[in-house]
């Protein structure tokens, strides 16, 4: 299968910036035909760098093309029990796939690569994104609500129209992170169409936000049909549910030690 | 430079975000419009030829442009290589225009930039980080400084 090489090598130097970059050395591969060959297990230092879904490497720090790309989509990242200390494993769900075993400098470093590689995926991304779109939506109808109007249209044309905004001048302009803000009305209002008309200078205090549905991002999709469909607000619609689930869960259980600190940092800082 | 085909045609089976039948010309000199099966799946365009079941290609779509040609045709190209053009010919304008639209979010850079968007909006709003809940508000991937392009 073809893919564009020299695109891709070139997504991986240009100066985008990289979501993590280290050095770690990668166990080398040896294909056994028969099951009792024994090599001495070799590791080669190789420079990596990780940009959203590709985690790329290269012989040396100053090298101007990666000499391999590992793509990271559907991936699980594990420790691992291999002889070396610092070792993690990335490894797909395909029967027979090879793992990548890859062993940082120490623990800290480990960590870090076994975070920022669980967390890489396109999926995740979407699901944040998603999340954010929707809390984005509440906050702005509780602005919008100065009036109980239960004007709470459920199709998803409204809801297509807080995307569809946001997600077009984003890549006509690609200042938009300044000039965003002001395509969407002034004083962090809602975007045009959808705007309330009622709608207060918006500078007066937010009420508060409503209760977290805790749910938001687990409503069943049921439907055997994944993609981006104009409902892409409505429910995340995941290729993968299985994996969404057992993300779930994870960030679930995450949300929870998390939250622990952080409220506990916050009694520390504000009485 | 290496890279794991197998998982990546893994990727190519699963559900796609679209999927159609287009007519495709590659950037080749020479090349000539082809009946292909073209499907999004994540940041990855596949291509194949419509009766079999393994892509012959993949484009990654990071640093790309897509780009609006003439009636029914849209081109996708990178920004090292704005001349080379993968050209794709759709049945409709509204097909060409629901592609343009689709390719156009499917990169990773595209959502991390919604994302930062996004979460920008909602602290303006609310006061708050919305991704401190998560426990991922440092994360290098969601920052607010500038990125360049």
């Amino acid at each position: 299968m073809k893919l564009n090489e020299r695109s891709v090598a070139h997504y991986a130097t240009c100066d985008s910036p990289a979501d993590h970059a280290g050095f770690l050395r990668k166990r080398v591969e040896r294909h056994h035909h028969h099951a009792h060959h024994h090599h001495a297990t070799s590791y080669q230092r190789r420079w990596f760098v990780l940009k959203g879904n590709l985690l790329f490497y290269f012989e040396e720090k100053e090298s101007r093309e990666p000499v391999g790309l590992v793509v990271l989509e559907g991936c699980t990242v594990e420790l691992c029990e291999a002889a070396e200390e610092f070792a993690f494993a990335i490894r797909f769900d395909d029967a027979g796939a090879r793992a990548y075993v890859l062993v940082a400098d120490g623990q800290a470093a480990m960590e870090a690569w076994v975070k920022a590689l669980s967390r890489a995926s396109f999926d995740y991304m979407r699901l944040v994104v998603r999340e954010l779109e929707k809390q984005l939506e509440e906050a702005s109808k509780t602005l919008a609500a100065c009036h109980k109007s239960p004007r709470r249209s459920s199709s998803s044309s409204r809801k297509r129209h807080l995307s569809n905004p946001a997600l077009l001048p984003l890549q006509e302009k690609p200042d938009i992170l300044e000039n965003g803000y002001s395509t969407w009305g002034s004083g962090g209002g809602v975007p045009g169409g959808a705007a309330c008309p009622d709608r207060d200078g918006g500078h007066v205090k937010p009420p508060p936000l409503p209760p977290r549905r805790r749910s938001a991002a687990g409503s069943t999709t049921g439907s055997p049909v994944p993609g981006l469909s104009p409902a892409m607000t409505e429910s995340p619609v995941s290729p993968e549910t299985a994996c969404f689930s057992k993300l779930h869960s994870w960030y679930g259980q995450e949300i929870a030690v998390l939250r622990r600190e952080w409220q506990e940092r916050q009694k520390r800082g504000h009485p | 430079m290496r890279y794991n085909e197998r998982e990546l045609l893994s990727l190519a089976r699963q559900p796609a975000e679209k999927a159609a039948e287009v007519l495709m010309r590659l950037p080749k000199k020479g090349s000539v419009l082809k009946k292909r099966l073209v499907k999004l799946v994540v940041n990855f365009l596949f291509y194949f030829r419509t009766d079999e079941a393994e892509p012959i290609g993949a484009l990654l779509l990071e640093q790309c442009r897509i780009i609006k040609e003439e009636e029914n045709v849209f081109s996708i190209s990178f920004v090292e290589e704005p001349e080379r053009k993968y050209c794709f010919e759709c049945d409709s304008e509204e097909q060409c225009q629901e592609w343009i639209e689709a390719l156009k979010r499917a990169s990773y850079e595209f959502m991390r930039r919604s994302l930062i968007f996004y979460r920008n909006e909602i602290q303006k709003m609310t006061g708050k980080d919305p991704l401190e809940q998560y426990g991922i508000s440092e994360e290098a991937r969601f920052q607010l400084e500038t990125r360049k392009q």
